[in-house]
């Protein structure tokens, strides 16, 4: 067994073994970071692997949070089967939005600009709608039975975001031994000499878009379950957008674990950062010291590490 | 001693242990300053709504000095409340994650949110503990509607508010013999201000006026001059507002800019009716009216915390008044209960018959979380100030209705 | 449907609203143009620029109209260093990396304008703030007249200047081809630090004519930062020509949307021409190749 595949074993094993000893706080420090992980995962498959960066990724989310919750809350489906629905709806909306932006032969940042435009349009949608109940926004019916996709113990959110954590990695790490991977990281180098291989282009950036979308939309459809409540800004702001790209670019794009080794940076940085304001007596009040700590600290990762995180376990870097 | 609260425990073993704290009893010579009752503030302090979020923020902290400058507790020999500041940042899952840190804190109570996507998700979170949670502003009727029992919401929602104004509406309308027939709705795209503009839309042909349109706008808005533009092609007699503080000034000042004329502007929860706008803008404001939340300008009490606070450079707005009364509602629920203990507070408060000095409302009754007790104030600029016009026990002032056109 | 009247005057506000967000595209694309990154910062100096011109009044009474050259040229100055000693010296060269910077650096622009000047709203107040030409069912505030022909004028102005100036010929060398342009020996790190600036300073421009008819909080640039995206692809990623015609246009459309679908549904007009300029054509109406 490689030192590398031991360490996995042992962070994993770690990570079970956290939320039976820590306090219930730490527990949804812990599910957020996995939750950020898994959809920055989503990100990262189509932006780090495939060089696809979006903007609106959070396009996928929203789909995702709105389809189930609407299956749910109006026609009474059971949320888990909703699950799969949201899901299909997310690859859907990557199917659909990779066709349009690929068709007409978009690439780099006005990719990333349509990928935004989409998120607005939607989110202008859902605002406007009658089934989405519009700005009111759409309240989950609390009863923590696990029939419900909800739980009473924290706990069972923690495993269900690890599990859901470890399966995109297990994605990202099939990509780097699949054929289709290697396909991606071709059309990210270079697109034309990929092309002249022999590629479908079109083709391939579709298929990461949608299996991004599906994986992202799984995200949203949790985040719904765990607070019971969305609404437009929630589902489709811009926020979310940010929060993939920045953990899966500060992590490292591209590489398998950059989107959790940035969540937990990110995380880590914003709690230290929160801890101090309340803790030091003059910054009691001061919380926006804290966000500007933060955000000098992600100037500084960026321009000590242009890796990302991931950079430092590397001997090479992986851009030319 | 000994087991250290600090060191992370097994969640079992952290609350068998607290108990056993507990029940060892402290000899009555170490007794000398019982454990301070932790509460919970939960406001976005930074984003968007960084202002309403700090002075939701300045008056609970000013609420929890004031009661442990007169004693604390004293059924609880003399408790004082300790604050626990948390920022929402205007995100649900942070406001969240507040709660559970604050929890393991061992808090008493929470007041929060400000935003009512925050205030529904956090005050679901914090049921899972049964710890009462306060709402102090946050419109959405969400709140109160899914049978939460730890849930209380000391102001009235917005269903109250929407029937007060349109009862205080049709009252001027009358007197002023029918002038008003029709009414424009602006509101802002969020649940606040569609579920505000939809009850009006409903209630208003029971005094006599149509809504002709209801304008939905996005928070922020660049600029009003279409919706202006707008309404003036539709003429209305009334216009009513339901949006945020920057978005009703900036919608105000264009229609006075341009000159738009109209029987009375009357909004219901108008964000951005507050004394800055009054004394900044003072032609843009004269003679609107607002239904909002306000205090009692006949309280001593008020007059008196409205001075201390703009002492300290900040503006008396509804948020400060709101947090600062919800502090008290609790102070007194713990004096009742003369406990911290959940169960015991929850259904102190429940029971509660709080007289609120410094708001314009009637003893407290909690009645599915929601006090049946609020009532929102009708207000209106004159003269570059803020008067009361109803309800009739607290007004201030005689309204002017309709408006003299400008010219 | 609507009275051809209120369309025309629908018309005429659009025209005067892309007044202001000409400038603030004009930034934009021409730091795209040259740099080839998306600031995302955009919105946090226009932010800061509106405070500038607020307590310049505020403090030193000075009209925000007569404020223009000093803060054009603060802005300028602003931006340049701001390149020179963030942006420039941490990007390794990587676009993607700058457009972390940016966003890191909008985290710490918007929330140090949250401590030090705190969160509540502050207005200007000018005197001619009421003044008014009614143009038929149009009634149109003076300082948006000023602020479209100013617009105007300030393109004109800089246009000429990068058609013209030696440095703004080295600009446009530099944006068409940045290898040719080190060859031929211009300092293309000074010229990205010298585009930069200009970018800045156009915000600079656009605080001063925003200032006398809206706002400032410290999360107030970002609602024209949004608009300027969509105003920058449409007239095409580069162009500048493209960032003030499309300006305009947008305007209109957003005064023609709102009127026309509801304020709401209006801005998604500004989207889906968004995205049907760049799936229809992604060049934008002035760009060369996307």
């Amino acid at each position: 067994m490689s030192p590398r595949t031991l360490l996995c074993l042992v962070g994993l094993a770690a990570a079970v073994i956290f939320p039976l000893l820590a306090p219930n706080y730490l527990i949804n420090v812990g599910m957020m970071v996995f939750f950020v992980a898994f959809i920055g995962q989503s990100w990262n498959i189509a932006g780090g692997f495939a060089g696809q960066t979006s903007f609106g990724h959070v396009v996928f989310f929203g789909t995702g949070a709105y389809t189930s919750t609407i299956l749910q809350v109006t026609y009474g489906w059971n949320p888990w089967l909703a699950w799969p629905i949201a899901m299909a709806a997310g690859a859907a909306v990557g199917w659909m939005i990779a066709v349009l932006s690929f068709r007409a032969g978009l690439r780099g940042s006005y990719f990333a600009l349509i990928t935004l435009a989409f998120a607005e349009v939607f989110r202008i949608l859902a605002n406007s709608v009658p089934f989405t109940r519009g700005g009111l926004g759409m309240l989950i019916k609390a009863d923590p039975r696990p029939i419900n996709f909800q739980f009473r113990d924290p706990i069972w959110f923690y495993y269900l975001t690890l599990l859901l954590c470890v399966v995109a990695i297990l994605i990202a790490w099939q990509l780097t031994r699949s054929r289709f991977g290697a396909r991606l990281v071709a059309i990210r180098e270079n697109e034309e000499a990929a092309r002249a291989l022999g590629i479908d282009v079109f083709a391939e950036k579709v298929r990461v878009l949608t299996l991004s979308g599906a994986m992202c939309a799984a995200g949203g459809t949790f985040y719904a379950q765990k607070y019971l409540y969305i609404d437009p800004n929630i589902a489709f702001g811009v926020d979310k957008s940010v929060e993939m790209l920045l953990v899966s670019m500060v992590g490292g794009a591209g590489t398998i674990f950059g989107p959790l080794i940035g969540s937990v940076a990110l995380t880590g940085i914003n709690e230290v950062t929160r801890w101090l304001a309340s803790v030091v007596p003059a910054l009691k009040n001061v919380q926006p010291l804290s966000l500007v700590v933060y955000g000098i600290m992600l100037v500084l990762i960026v321009a000590r590490l242009p890796d990302g995180l991931m950079g430092l376990f590397r001997r090479k870097p992986r851009h030319a | 001693m000994k087991k250290h609260v600090g060191k992370p425990v097994s969640r079992r073993g952290f609350v068998a242990g607290t108990t056993a704290l507990a029940t060892l009893g402290f000899p009555a010579i170490l007794r000398a300053q019982p454990a301070a009752v932790k509460v919970g503030l939960i406001h976005p302090v930074t984003g968007f709504v960084a202002y309403n979020g700090q002075q939701n923020r300045l008056g609970g902290t000013m609420a929890i000095e004031d009661v442990n400058k007169a004693g604390g507790i004293k059924s609880m020999g003399g408790a004082k409340i300790e604050a626990l500041l948390g920022d929402s940042q205007s995100k649900v899952e942070v406001g969240v994650a507040e709660v559970e840190k604050m929890n393991e804190q061992g808090v008493a109570a929470y007041i929060g949110c400000f935003q009512s996507p925050v205030g529904i998700a956090a005050s679901q979170a914090a049921s899972k503990y049964n710890t009462p949670f306060l709402i102090d502003v946050g419109a959405s009727d969400l709140i109160v509607s899914r049978g939460l029992k730890n849930v209380f919401r000391l102001k009235p929602g917005f269903g109250v508010c929407v029937d007060d104004g349109i009862a205080s509406l049709g009252a001027l309308n009358k007197a002023a013999g029918g002038v008003a027939k029709s009414a424009v709705i602006v509101h802002e795209s969020g649940e606040f201000g569609t579920g505000t503009a939809k009850l009006l839309q409903g209630k208003l042909p029971s005094i006599g006026i149509e809504a002709k349109e209801l304008i939905g706008h996005d928070n922020p808005t660049r600029n009003f001059d279409n919706i202006a533009l707008r309404i003036r092609s539709l003429a209305p007699d009334v216009i009513m507002m339901s949006n945020y503080g920057n978005e009703y000034m900036l919608l105000a000042r264009t229609l006075y800019q341009q000159k738009v004329n109209v029987a009375g502007f009357f909004s219901i929860l108008g964000g951005g009716f507050n004394y800055k706008f009054v004394k900044e803008m003072p032609d843009v404001s004269q003679y609107m009216m607002d239904v909002n939340h306000w205090y009692n300008p006949r309280s001593p009490q008020a007059q008196e915390l409205k001075k201390r606070v703009e002492a300290t450079g900040a503006l008396f707005t509804f948020e400060v008044y709101l947090t600062y009364t919800n502090v008290m509602l609790l102070a007194d629920a713990l004096e009742r209960a003369a406990s911290a203990d959940k169960e015991k507070l929850t259904a102190a408060l429940a029971a509660s018959t709080f007289k609120a000095e410094l708001m314009p409302y009637g003893p407290t009754k909690f009645v599915n979380g929601q006090n049946q007790g609020g009532k929102p104030g009708v207000m209106q600029a004159l003269k570059g100030d803020i008067e009361v016009i109803a309800p009739e026990e607290f007004a201030s002032a005689k309204a002017v209705f309709p408006k003299p056109k400008l010219n | 449907m609507l009275d051809p009247q209120i369309i025309f005057a629908g018309i005429l506000n659009g025209l005067l609203a892309g007044g202001i967000y000409v400038l603030v595209a004009v930034g934009l694309t021409l730091i795209y143009g040259v740099l080839h990154i998306i600031n995302f910062a955009h919105g946090s100096l226009l932010m800061l620029a509106m405070y500038a011109v607020f307590y310049l009044w505020r403090l030193l009474g000075v009209d925000p109209y007569v404020a223009l050259p000093l803060v054009i040229a603060g802005a300028f100055v602003f931006g340049f260093v701001l390149y020179r000693l963030v942006i420039g010296r941490f990007n390794h060269g990587r676009d993607e990396n700058i457009l972390l910077i940016t966003l890191g650096l909008s985290i710490v622009i918007d929330n140090a304008a949250l401590l030090f000047f705190g969160g509540d709203t502050q207005t200007i107040d000018v005197p001619y703030a009421g003044s008014f030409v009614e143009l038929g069912a149009a009634f149109l505030p003076l300082p948006k007249i000023i602020s479209f022909a100013a617009s105007l004028l300030l393109c004109a102005i800089l246009g000429l200047y990068m058609a013209k100036s030696d440095t703004g010929k080295a600009i446009r060398a530099v944006a068409k081809e940045r290898q040719g342009a080190r060859l031929v020996g211009i300092d293309v790190d000074n010229i990205f630090a010298v585009s930069y600036g200009i970018g800045i300073a156009c915000l600079g421009a656009a605080a001063c004519l925003l200032m006398p008819t809206y706002y400032v909080t410290p999360s107030s640039g970002h609602a024209f930062v949004l608009v300027a995206f969509t105003i920058v692809v449409l007239g095409g990623m580069g162009s500048f020509v493209g960032a003030a015609v499309g300006g305009f246009i947008i305007g209109i459309t957003e005064a023609l949307g709102g009127l026309l679908l509801g304020e709401q549904l209006g801005q998604i007009g500004i989207s889906l021409i968004f995205i049907l300029i760049l799936l229809l054509r992604p060049t934008g109406l002035f760009g060369s190749k996307a």
